[in-house]
């Protein structure tokens, strides 16, 4: 029972101002701290360890909500189901026939060229476990961290295009910045004209911004993005987004371009977190022109 | 007055595992997956079940409580080390500050004081964000207003349990 009457508050330790004080000098400390150096990235992941079975403990409801879904699903939506997936993979047979004839063709171009052929890439599945409650930023949290192999700075992508980029990994959990991030940015070309230039986000989930491409840049609504490959990070040839509006609007310097992502994280909760294993070649000598090379291999 | 509003502090007990419990829910209930539009209106679980605690017992939840739960709700939500911590730090002490004050008024008015100290909080912690990157979404600050509203019915609920368990004690 704690029907004590309240304890004398002030009396006890040091007064309520002296701690008001010493907390808000630790947490500025850790602000300081955390915003110039990388020193708590340690401390983070050991919290996070501690807080990972309470988060999937979060999640679990969900989870159960999902299964006695899929359980009870009628046999009608299945057979629907069934038959839509026939007709997909016909369909997605015809394709991959082709693909295989493109591909063919692709690596005895690029040994004509006596270039590198482009090493295919590996995927990791992994979910979604919960998506951070900050709304200044987009990004969410899977379960796959550094146990199962994830590195900081892969791509992540669903089964229509980019998603994001893993931004920090715990043991068993990583972060992953989606494409609509404010700060994030993903350097594309337009799959129809081969225009290269750079897509930003906008905090918005449902738009992206091309913001520096000239009035003469060829560039229509309706074109779609794909990932240029010229960064080293994202694999060349994974769509981004597809333009909707191209405002080319005399009073500002630049055309106003915005393009609706096309993965998206808030349609599933299954992403794949790719590996590229491409090997770049050296970057070039700082005295040189360093957007030479890295041309090159973007126009072919 | 409706007596069903009256705030029942001085007949309640409180220990120690029921706050925390009480605690580790909102943490958890900041957890779920919400996405899309709601994302604006998500209310911080946590910093409205902390601001209940402090002005109801500031002896036992008082600024080291809030601040340790600030610094895991920072790790949680990958904001910087000590956002949450700043911000939690300065509710709990606006809380205890008033506790005597809020504990006099029925919960509807309660609301009114409970309002300007979550917005004082999710203040700091976007001119933190403003500070550190240089904008602020404006509608961030519309959660504040619905974490307020919960007050009414977080309260109620908290009472009810604890009315439980004390009429248990009883026998």
């Amino acid at each position: 029972m704690e029907h004590a009457p309240q304890l004398p508050f002030f009396n006890r330790g040091p007064s309520l101002y002296a701690r008001l004080a010493l907390f808000l000098v630790l947490s500025l400390v850790l602000l300081f701290v955390d915003a110039r150096y990388q020193y708590l990235d340690s401390v983070r992941n050991v919290v996070s360890i501690l807080m990972y079975p309470v988060e999937r403990l979060a999640a679990l409801p969900v989870t159960v909500y999902r299964g006695v879904g899929d359980y009870l699903t009628t046999q009608g939506s299945l057979r629907a189901e069934n038959d839509l997936l026939r007709k997909q993979r016909a369909l997605d047979a015809a394709a991959l026939q082709q693909l295989q004839v493109l591909q063919a063709e692709n690596q005895q171009l690029r040994k004509f060229l006596e270039l590198q052929p482009k090493v295919g890439y590996s995927t990791k599945a992994t979910e979604i476990v919960y998506v951070e409650r900050d709304i200044f930023r987009r990004k969410v949290f899977v379960d796959k961290g550094a146990q199962a192999g994830v590195q900081p700075g892969q791509p992540v992508v669903d089964d229509r295009g980019v998603v994001g980029q893993v931004s920090r990994v715990h043991p068993w959990l990583s972060e992953v910045t989606l494409v609509t991030d404010k700060d994030n940015m993903v350097p594309v070309q337009v799959q129809r004209s081969g225009v290269r230039t750079v897509v930003y986000g906008t905090g918005d989930s449902g738009e992206l911004s091309v913001r520096y491409m000239p009035f003469s840049g060829d560039i229509q609504p309706g074109d779609v993005l794909v990932t240029s490959g010229i960064d080293g990070t994202y694999p060349a040839g994974i769509p981004v987004a597809k333009v909707t509006v191209v405002d080319r609007n005399p009073a500002l310097p630049f055309a106003r371009i915005s393009c609706q992502p096309l993965g998206g994280a808030d349609r599933h909760r299954q992403l794949l977190i790719v590996s590229s294993n491409q090997t770049l070649p050296e970057r070039p000598e700082p005295e040189e022109k360093a957007g030479k090379p890295k041309k090159k291999r973007g126009r072919l | 007055m409706n007596d069903w509003l009256r705030d029942q502090e001085y007949t309640l007990p409180a220990s120690a595992w029921f706050i925390g419990l009480t605690l580790f829910c909102a943490l958890a209930l900041s957890w779920l997956p919400w996405s899309g539009g709601l994302l604006v209106l998500r209310p911080d679980f946590t910093a409205l079940m902390l601001l209940y605690w402090c002005t109801h017992r500031p002896n036992q939840v008082g600024l080291g409580v809030s601040w340790l739960v600030g610094i895991l709700a920072d790790v949680a939500d990958a904001s910087m080390f000590g956002q949450h911590a700043l911000a939690y730090t300065v509710l709990a002490f606006g809380g205890i500050l008033m506790h005597r004050r809020i504990q006099l008024f029925d919960l509807r008015q309660q609301i009114l004081q409970a309002f300007p100290l979550l917005l004082l909080s999710y203040l700091i912690y976007a001119g933190v964000h403003w500070q550190v990157r240089g904008y602020v979404a404006w509608s961030y600050f519309i959660g504040s207003a619905t974490t307020a509203a919960l007050w009414i019915p977080l309260a109620l609920l908290l009472q009810a349990v604890r009315q439980h368990r004390a009429s248990d004690d009883e026998l």
